[in-house]
Parts: structure tokens; sequence; C-alpha cells
């Protein structure tokens, strides 16, 4: 990816945060013992925020996401505080859980073409959400269904709501979607890597839908994603994560600019640059990071990326690196912070 | 489900509902599914004679008042081949065989019908159940689907039907927990599937109950295999019916059923073989046309089918 890295204005701070994520974690009860998918997870989102979670597959930035809304499966153990407007969803009972889904929190997954109910037109499935949270009657439901179509930037919307899911296309159904989720005007939207599953042209479309939602409605959102084009044309701030842990979080240009962990340094490093590509001459590879994620079969008191990592010391493997601040603002859990070279 | 070739948007945009300017970009709404399914189902041509075939013996017992009189005797006229007055002659206490096989339709088919809604009233929730919550449930629910299904279809109707004493009442609930099983165990298999369905995840996260979800998400999309289950159930509950009341165990005489009609052919097979015959010809042809539209609609909802 070759977007640039967009500098925003940070929003001006509440008085306290809208959703405040503290020390989540995630265990998974396996027939192999116990899988430690998320480890001590934290963040705070304002109103109208964009955070972004970012790593690569199976360093637990979906796991996290699913937790806010309490969505994992019954083995999973969630630990920590998940602070919605200062109500905690952890400690909610099902049905109050049921009453904030949807309503003050949605979650858009990342496959558009299988997350819509086949049986039905699209727009029974915009009025279900409306009719359930809000008690709209069908026709003011219906009504409100195609001004959703229509802000999702889906044409011709009067004639789209009465089609079914498999009329559409990938990038239509990913809309839809977003709708449905957006339909009672939550102030959360967990995006599960919306854009993964779509082509490129119509994901810049879905990217500009959710950033119009961000200024429009004021909807904050988790946006959980391993593109980092994505992150640097959306984001305002950006949670990295490796093996379940945070290892560095920061607004988004001060972590383009300066990052500092070395897994970062890593990421951004396996980006392909226009410049590159201009010398891209016989067969120069892109950098990568060696190895591979680690099997969360525990949660070590040592730097979890120590065994990838080029700056590694005795004391990487001696203790756990905290997550403090090494610039203004910007939390990194590594003894050797700093840009690469 | 499927999703549409991409040549059937090009034959419909052809349709001189396109208008021109911006609704350019959109093609005009294509066939409603309902009317692909259709035009898919009358290309089989074995299902629409078995759909014909079904509707006539249907029209057989809504009118049947208009073939006589099932019960009137004629002694004067025992056992006699077909005729003008009589089409397929009559039995051996003078009554209308036509008539006979007219009312003793309404029988079968209400046995057939109302059974296999007994089995899907019961069997379906069972199987929404313990497919969708697992568990100890499920551990029950499957058990004593096993448990039933360790017999076959008509012995367990005919002990059944032993027990509860003959009506039509009873025959109707024999024949419908004897196909409790097969409704438990194709809604359950169908639940297991469709509970992992993204949608069914996307719908939890909207906020919505296991009620909402078990009526809306799962059940809706388990509707085609279920449909097809009936169309198989109906023509077993036929023969059932004609079995149990062949055996004195169903409709008592002198109410006409296609099963007593056989059961009192017998004595009579070497003076009037007919007798016998339309009714058994009945009950295949019923089970035939049931067994073909079954087939013809499997065909027609089966996602993976072509065209």
């Amino acid at each position: 990816m070759t977007t640039p890295v967009t500098v925003r204005a940070p929003q001006p701070s509440g008085d306290y945060p809208l959703l405040s994520v503290q020390d989540l974690r995630v265990r998974f009860a396996t027939e192999d013992g116990p899988v430690f998918a998320v480890n001590g997870v934290s963040f705070d989102l304002r109103a109208g925020e964009i955070i972004a979670l970012v790593g690569e597959s199976g360093c637990g930035k979906s796991v996290t996401a699913m937790a806010v809304p309490g969505l994992l499966a019954p083995t999973a153990t969630v630990t920590g505080r998940v602070l919605l407007a200062g109500r905690d969803l952890l400690e909610l009972t099902p049905k109050e859980l049921r009453a904030v889904r949807g309503k003050e929190i949605s979650f858009v997954f990342q496959e558009p073409m299988t997350s819509l109910n086949p049986a039905f037109t699209v727009g029974k499935q915009i009025r279900e959400v409306l009719q359930r949270h809000e008690g709209l009657s069908k026709k003011a439901a219906q009504a409100r269904a195609v001004e959703l179509l229509q802000l999702v930037r889906i044409p011709a919307p009067e004639r789209r709501v009465d089609e079914y899911p498999h009329q559409l296309s990938g990038g239509m159904r990913q809309r839809v979607m977003i709708a449905i989720a957006v339909a009672c005007g939550p102030k959360v939207l967990v995006a599960d890597e919306p854009t993964t599953a779509l082509d490129v042209t119509i994901q810049a479309g879905v990217l500009d839908i959710l950033r119009d939602l961000r200024d429009e409605l004021g909807t904050a959102i988790v946006l959980i994603t391993h593109d980092l084009g994505v992150v640097a044309d959306l984001a305002d701030r950006v949670v990295v994560m490796y093996a379940g842990r945070p290892v560095e979080q920061a607004e988004v240009h001060e972590l383009f600019a300066h990052p500092q962990h070395p897994y970062t340094n890593g990421l951004l490093g396996a980006v392909p640059h226009r410049e590159q590509g201009v010398e891209l001459v016989a067969g120069r590879r892109l950098a990568e990071i060696p190895g591979l994620v680690p099997a969360l079969r525990s949660d070590p008191d040592e730097c979890v990326f120590a065994p990838r990592c080029s700056r590694r010391t005795d004391v990487c493997t001696s203790r756990r690196p905290p997550l403090e601040p090494v610039r203004p603002g910007h939390p990194a859990a590594c003894f050797h912070p700093g840009e690469a070279s | 489900m499927t999703t549409a070739p991409d040549g059937e948007r090009g034959t419909t945009a052809a349709a001189p509902m396109s208008q021109p300017g911006p609704a350019m970009a959109v093609p005009p709404p294509r066939q409603r599914r309902s009317r692909r399914l259709l035009k898919r189902f009358f290309r089989r041509r074995l299902s629409v004679f078995g759909l014909v075939v079904l509707l006539l013996i249907l029209s057989l017992a809504v009118f049947a008042p208009l073939f006589g009189s099932p019960s009137r005797n004629d002694f004067g006229a025992v056992l006699l081949g077909p005729s003008a007055a009589h089409p397929l002659g009559t039995d051996d206490l003078g009554r209308d065989t036509l008539a006979r096989i007219a009312y003793g339709a309404r029988v079968s088919m209400q046995a057939g019908v109302m059974a296999t809604l007994l089995a899907m009233a019961v069997g379906v929730p069972l199987g929404l159940i313990a497919g969708y919550y697992r568990g100890w449930a499920d551990l029950v629910i499957s058990r004593f689907t096993d448990l039933l299904l360790a017999f076959p279809f008509l012995i367990l109707a005919v002990g059944l039907a032993a027990i509860l004493g003959p009506s039509l009442r009873n025959v109707v609930i024999a024949l419908g927990i004897s196909a409790l099983p097969s409704f438990i165990r194709v809604t359950r298999g169908e639940v297991l599937g469709l509970r992992e369905q993204d949608y069914v995840a996307g719908a939890v996260a909207d906020g919505a109950g296991d009620g909402r979800i078990l009526s809306r998400y799962v059940l809706p999309n388990a509707i085609s295999p279920l449909l097809v289950q009936a169309t198989v159930t109906v023509p077993e509950a036929i023969i059932g019916e004609s079995v149990l009341s062949f055996l004195g165990l169903g409709v008592q005489p002198p109410t006409p059923s296609w099963g007593t009609m056989l059961s009192a052919a017998q004595t009579f097979l070497t003076q009037a073989p007919l007798l016998a015959v339309w009714p058994g010809v009945a009950i295949a042809l019923a089970a035939l046309s049931f067994n073909l539209v079954g087939d013809g609609l499997r065909d027609t909802l089966d996602p993976k089918a072509t065209s």
C-alpha cells in the first residue's frame, strides 16, 4: 500500500473516554490446555475517534474485538474491564447485553458474502434491528432502511431494499452490513477486517463510508486490520499487537514517523514503498520478519517477540518488558526501543 | 444460497423495464426467486406428471360427493364389472367402487397430510432445540430419536395403532409418531450447520435472542430440506394408513378407505379381481405422485443444482 500518512488533528477529548478497555485478558480452554489469546490489552476510545488494532494473523486482534461486545464462545474466559460510557459490559446479564448489542455497540464482520441472512430481503434485515431496538413501526423502519442504504451509498436504494443478499455484490453486501450495524446509531462500531474480503477499488469506498460515519454521526470505531495502508488512511490511533500483547501504542502519525518497537519496525519494513518499487530490480525482496508467531500456550514473563528479534539481549528473556512511554504519549513494550536504522 | 449466474442478469436487462439515466447502473429487478424456482420445477416432466396426478387425486377427494354415495347398497348389483352406471363396478354389497375410491381418497389424504403435519409440529422444534443448544438436550432428544428409529416405520405404526385403538385420529397419531424421528434428524442436521453461519453470529452481534435467531435465521434457511422430507413422509403415511386399515387397525368399515377396500376385496379375489386392483392402483398412484413431486422439489431447491 502506498497510501500516504494523513496527519489529522486529534479530536477534542471529552471528560471520560466513551469506550475504555482495561487490562483485557482472554483465555480459551481447549482439549490441549489453555490458550492465552489476549494478555492485558488496554485502550481508550473517545467519541468520533478511530482506533486501529494491528498485527499479523493470530496476534489476538480479532479476539480482542469480539471480547468487547461479549461475542466470544463460552469456552473463553474474559477478564478485565470493558467500560462503555462507564458501564462494564463484562458484568452485564445476557439480556442486558442483548439490549446493548446492535444499539450502543455494533459489530461489522469480515465476511460480507456470508454475513447476511439469505432467506430475507436486505430491507427486512435492516428493519429487524430497527423494530427490535427502536420500536419503529414497519413503515417507519422501511423508510429508515432506505435512508440507511443511501447513507452507505448504495445506488437506487428504494429498489435494492427489496432485494435478497444473493442479488448484491460483495461490496454492496458489506455496505448493507454496515447499514445494519449503524441503523440504531451506535456509539461504538467494531469493524473486524471490514475490507479484507473486498477488492481494492471497493475497499476504498467502504473506508470512505466509515470515515463519513465518524464525521457525520460521531461514531467511534475500533478497526481491526492487518493492512497498514488502511490504518494510515483512517485511524487516529494505533495499537500494535503481538502474540496477544499490546507492544506499542501511539497516534497514527507518530507511529508511522517514529516506530519504536522492533516488531512495528518490521511491519512497516514489510510494506512496499513506491521508491522501492522503482528500483525493484533483480529480485529484491521486501523486508520480512523471520520466524512465526509463537503458539500462545503460556503467558511467559519475558518478551514474546525476543525469538524473532534482532535487538535481543539477555534482559529480553529475563523479564516482561513493561508498556511504558518511550516518547511523549507513545508507549512501547521493549527494552531496546528505537527506530530502525 | 446460490449466486445467480451473470447470464440471468443479461436476459432480464433486456426487459422493457430498464429506464435510462442514473438507474442504468443498477440492473432491473431480476425474476423473483419463486418464479425462477417454478420454472426450474416445470422443466422436469416426471415431476409435472406427479403434480398432475396429485391434483387429480385431490380433486377426487374434494368432489367425492359428485360420484354418489359410498354406502348405498344395491343387492341387485353386487360384484359387477365396470359399466356406465358404475364406472369401476360394484363391491360385494353392491356399493359403487368409484364413489368409495373417491371417499377413500379423503381418508388417505387426511391421514397422510395430518400425520406429516403432526410429525413436523413436534419434530421440528425438537430438532431445533437439539441442534442449536446441543448439550444434554441434544443427548436426550437424539437418543429418543435413535430409539424410535430402531423400529421400522410400519412396525412402529402398527404397534402404536394397536395400542391406541382403531380410528382415523389414532391412525394419524400412530403414523405421526412413526414419522417423528426423520424430522428430528433432518432439522437437527440442518441446524448444526446453520448455527455456525456468519449471519447467525451477526444476529447475535445485533442483539438478537435465541428465539429470534431460531425463528428468523435458522428455521427459514432449513425450510427446503424440511419441505422435501414432508413430501417423502406423506406417501409413507398414505401407505401406512392403508396398511393399518387393511389390518383392521385403522379406519373401520363401513367408512371407505383404500386399505379397508383392499382388505374386503381379498375374499372375492377370484370372482371380482378388479375390486382389489382399483384401491391398489389408487394407493400406488397417490404415493408415486407425492414422491415425484418431492423429487422435483428437492432438485429445484437444491442450491448446488445447476441452472
